[in-house]
């Protein structure tokens, strides 16, 4: 009986001792990757889902998607602008669900094929901005920028809109907007008129 | 002293019964014609250290430590290479579009350079899988390369 009770002893501990050791290893996880807090963005981009919707249905636009999107793209690089990082990690994740509903049924086949390349791209790095700490989410600004403007191209957009460009970032990164001033989103508040008009679109 | 031995009798039936919950094991016989090695004719220095320090968790075929026959060991590694498949696939390289080519390079580079990837408690156990400033330093020459010319 005492050697029974010894090796449970000696299970259990090993068991108990494996669940921790995998539990640190998750948590540490959590922090090195790039974030994989699911649960967060579950509950933030269900809640933006709705208001998505409301707005769909007040847009009476032909283009409403592709406007939900440049809006929320819009939105998330007015965050960028004031080195706002929680709300750009909001917008974000509303950006992902905006992606999501675009609708490409009225395109043509090679339309269709590049819109749904850029989405699957965009959603990929809107993921990644809802999650990140400022400076990841302004490295994924920038090639999210690439997308929505290839995605403008086919789209178009209601309003005037301008290309901007910093040739300081990352050997040189683009972005859109739609006022002719220069608000730098990836620097923000250290060089926020750093820049310049380089294409006017419509 | 009862209640000891009866919830020491429940943790041990516990952990034995979790053996027995199967797993998928992340592992195939033929290397794809999608896979980045092959469709890129990857030399051998960078073809190997890309092998033993990315592949467990970024492609169709692990290799796996003798520690994954235990549960709740298994579960946690299976997470995390679906995590690691998700974000990046080597195998399914080739089926990738010049535009997601192009952003995968990019989180590659970034990921190498700020010594995000391979993670701590992977190479912790895996110290060969650590990757040391020169082979850094070629990895992210190489990645940049292949991105330069995808986008000629």
């Amino acid at each position: 009986m005492k050697k029974v009770k010894l090796v449970t002893t000696i299970i259990v501990m090993a068991f108990i001792s494996l669940t921790a050791m995998s539990c640190k290893d998750a948590k540490k996880e959590h922090n090195n990757d790039e974030g994989h807090n699911t649960e967060m963005n579950h509950d933030n981009s269900d809640g933006h889902h709705d208001s998505d919707k409301k707005e769909m249905a007040m847009n009476s636009n032909q283009d409403g998607n592709a406007e939900i999107i440049l809006k929320d793209y819009f939105n998330l690089k007015d965050a960028l602008v004031v080195d706002d990082e929680a709300k750009a990690k909001k917008i974000g994740a509303s950006l992902e669900k905006s992606l999501e509903n675009l609708d490409v049924s009225k395109y043509t086949d090679a339309q269709k094929l590049e819109l749904k390349d850029i989405i699957l791209d965009a959603k990929e790095h809107a993921e990644h901005i809802s999650k990140s700490p400022i400076a990841h989410q302004r490295e994924h600004f920038k090639v999210l920028s690439k997308d929505i403007i290839d995605m403008v191209a086919i789209t178009g957009a209601s309003n005037k809109l301008y290309e901007q460009y910093c040739p300081m970032y990352e050997k040189g990164s683009a972005w859109l907007s739609m006022n002719k001033e220069v608000r730098n989103p990836y620097y923000g508040s250290k060089m926020l008129k750093c820049g310049k008009v380089q294409r006017e679109i419509n | 002293m009862k209640t000891v031995k009866i919830i020491l009798l429940i943790l041990l039936v516990a952990f034995v019964g979790i053996q027995f919950i199967p797993t998928e094991s992340n592992q195939t016989d033929i290397v794809p014609v999608t896979d980045f090695l092959l469709v890129n004719n990857v030399p051998n220095n960078i073809k190997n250290k890309l092998q033993l320090s990315c592949y467990d968790c970024h492609s169709n075929n692990t290799k796996y430590p003798w520690y994954n026959k235990i549960q709740p060991v298994a579960w946690f590694l299976e997470e995390h290479i679906k995590d690691g498949k998700k974000e990046l696939n080597f195998s399914e390289w080739g089926s990738l579009t010049i535009r997601r080519k192009t952003s995968k390079l990019r989180s590659i580079i970034k990921q190498i350079e700020g010594n995000k990837m391979p993670l701590d408690s992977y190479t912790l156990i895996h110290r060969d899988a650590k990757l040391s400033e020169s082979e850094k330093k070629l990895l992210i020459e190489y990645m940049s390369d292949l991105k330069e010319n995808l986008n000629n």
